[in-house]
């Protein structure tokens, strides 16, 4: 089953200088699909991340995710898509420093709403036990190591059962150990749950342990 | 509790400092608006006070009249070189029935007829020059409230007593007369009589203290060898001051005589306050205004520090219109908490005013705690900080978080 649909997506950058970064890239992403998008850095691929997660809307071509032509939705419709069916994980773990590790994994569900404050609670609490982190729950999100920031930030992007999960570099400033740990989890995840992601990566090693590989060259697909 | 409430909540409670020199600058500024507001309309009233001690409301009395040409005649122009005042008695004709023709008037609260003459006050070889007001005690005790300013004596013996007199504490000591004294006065018509000092008065206006008195309009005249239906003006008191021009208008349109209100006889005063209100109003919001762009540039600081948690709530899934509610939340509740230490502060400052005590004509510092200046005041504070807020918060709205992700 196709969770997401890319349709000849090109995009280009008029400023600085006219680059043309995306050339007519199409591929689908299936459900539980561990999706690894690799290439040297400049080739295009954390900013294919960015149109495929429907916060960059500036391109040409089409995106379907889950059915649904995001070309046709608004910028407030496409905050609800998000809300609900992608999670994100990013290189700098990007949690709210202000906010406790349980509030920062509620935040989405909060947003969203579905749920009283009750069960959002006992939900997140149940995602960071199974990333091992229940007896940080409490504390700042600041107070945390690298390590246990991205697990947190993975137990948030969760939170919501979303259809995909998108990481940018999610072990990109994890040492190797740590590396490992969020590698394992993502795998876990693909494996034992169906969880679809999608995730940019330059460490081979990484990417040579997942389902399936996009290589991309000059904004071209050369391996998919 | 709605999830952007929450997060404004935590973004307040977190930045301590920074929320309170925000809520320090609001403080400071809604007091300073509501404290100079107020002190704006307390200087009014006492000014109004102590004008309204010696001047009606209206005063409505015959004027002058320049000669004219008797015959209008058909088309030609008539000229009169050299015209001047007509020589004719500045009374007012049939006084009882213009008295009871402005009494109809549903507005009107005390009509007085009164009678002004300038006289000398002899006491043995000394004498000082002065005015002599006629009245109806009653009806002016009550229009200049006249017994509040009575240091000796009362005004009830003037009641009834065609030989009485109120003189001024001025007169008092200068021809060192006291009550139950003698003093005797000589009119412009030069008429002598003498006068039963019943009461000395004392006004604090120094001016009016030399040379004024009160004496039953019957003696006043007498004094100018007039009959009882003589009156040189009558005075009107209205219900609300500030209407004294409208109904002047009507006054005179309804009796032909010239009425005139209390800011037109007072211009130079009126002038001397309307400066004064500008100003105050000037400086009251610019202090307000700057308590504004305080909480601005803090929220403008909060966000430029927040700018990462902008982006991940909007990538999250966070709309554009949540971090608006999210910053503005953050500056309303600023705005409240500066809008209720400012009330706070500004009663104590006029509670500590209200005690200080200036003398004079004036007293204790004329302030009062004016419930429409609070009420303005947290109106115009509110808007000055919800606009405060929304300006930058609508500038993180506008923030693309890829473009953040990628720095």
């Amino acid at each position: 089953m196709k969770i997401l649909e890319a349709k000849s997506i090109s995009k280009k950058f008029i400023d600085p200088v006219d680059f043309q970064v995306l050339k007519n890239i199409s591929f689908d992403v299936n459900k539980g699909e561990f999706t690894t998008l690799v290439g040297k850095s400049g080739c295009g691929k954390s900013t294919l991340l960015y149109v495929l997660s429907t916060m960059d809307t500036d391109f040409q071509g089409q995106l379907i995710i889950d059915g649904q032509q995001t070309g046709e939705l608004t910028k407030d419709q496409l905050a609800g898509l998000r809300n609900e069916k992608i999670g994100f994980v990013f290189q700098f773990h990007y949690l709210l420093s202000d906010f406790t590790c349980l509030q920062n994994v509620m935040l989405p569900a909060l947003k969203l709403g579905k749920l009283d404050y009750k069960e959002i609670e006992e939900k997140a609490y149940s995602k960071l036990e199974v990333l091992g982190l229940s007896d940080q729950a409490l504390k700042l999100s600041s107070k945390l190591s690298g390590g246990q920031q991205q697990r947190v930030a993975i137990a948030r992007a969760l939170i919501n059962d979303p259809l995909i999960i998108m990481g940018d570099e999610p072990t990109g400033n994890l040492d190797s150990k740590n590396t490992k740990i969020v590698f394992d989890i993502f795998q876990e995840l693909s494996r034992s749950y169906g969880q679809t992601i999608i995730a940019v990566t330059h460490d081979e090693d990484f990417a040579s342990k997942s389902d399936r590989i996009i290589e991309l060259k000059d904004g071209e697909v050369i391996r998919s | 509790m709605n999830i952007n409430t929450q997060i404004a909540k935590t973004y307040i409670v977190t930045n301590k400092k920074l929320t309170g020199v925000a809520v320090a600058g609001v403080v400071l500024g809604m007091s300073i608006y509501i404290f100079m507001n107020s002190m704006l309309l307390g200087f009014d009233k006492s000014s109004s006070k102590s004008i309204f001690k010696t001047t009606p409301h209206i005063r409505v009395y015959k004027d002058d009249e320049i000669s004219k040409p008797l015959i209008s005649s058909n088309g030609k122009q008539m000229l009169l070189i050299n015209p001047k005042i007509v020589p004719a008695k500045n009374t007012i004709i049939n006084p009882a029935q213009v008295i009871s023709s402005i009494r109809t008037m549903k507005e009107v609260q005390i009509v007085t007829a009164q009678v002004n003459t300038n006289i000398f006050y002899n006491s043995g070889k000394s004498q000082i020059t002065g005015i002599c007001s006629g009245i109806n005690p009653e009806e002016a005790d009550r229009m200049y409230a006249i017994s509040s300013t009575i240091v000796e004596g009362s005004i009830q013996a003037l009641k009834g007593n065609p030989n009485g007199i109120l003189i001024g504490s001025g007169v008092s000591e200068k021809m060192s007369l006291r009550v139950n004294d003698y003093v005797n006065i000589t009119s412009s018509k030069g008429v002598n009589k003498a006068f039963k000092i019943v009461g000395v008065f004392k006004t604090s206006n120094s001016i009016i203290d030399k040379s004024k008195s009160y004496v039953n309009i019957l003696a006043a005249q007498q004094l100018l060898i007039e009959s009882n239906v003589y009156v040189t003006d009558i005075n009107v008191n209205i219900s609300n001051p500030d209407d004294a021009e409208n109904i002047a208008t009507q006054i005179a349109a309804s009796t032909g005589y010239k009425a005139e209100g209390w800011e037109k006889a007072n211009e130079t005063l009126m002038a001397a306050q309307r400066m004064r209100k500008i100003i105050i109003t000037f400086v009251s919001t610019t202090i307000l205004l700057v308590a504004g762009f305080g909480i601005y540039n803090i929220l403008n600081m909060t966000i430029t520090q927040k700018i990462n948690d902008i982006a991940i709530l909007k990538a999250m899934g966070f709309k554009g219109k949540d971090v608006i509610r999210i910053f503005v939340t953050q500056a309303v509740t600023v705005g409240i908490m500066g809008v209720v230490g400012g009330m706070i502060m500004a009663t104590i400052i006029i509670t500590i005013l209200q005690r200080v005590y200036i003398g004079g004509d004036i007293g204790y510092f004329p302030i009062t705690y004016e419930p429409t200046k609070y009420l303005q005041g947290i109106f115009v504070g509110m808007i000055i900080t919800f606009f405060a807020g929304y300006i930058p918060a609508k500038k993180a709205a506008n923030i693309d978080p890829v473009e953040i992700f990628r720095k």
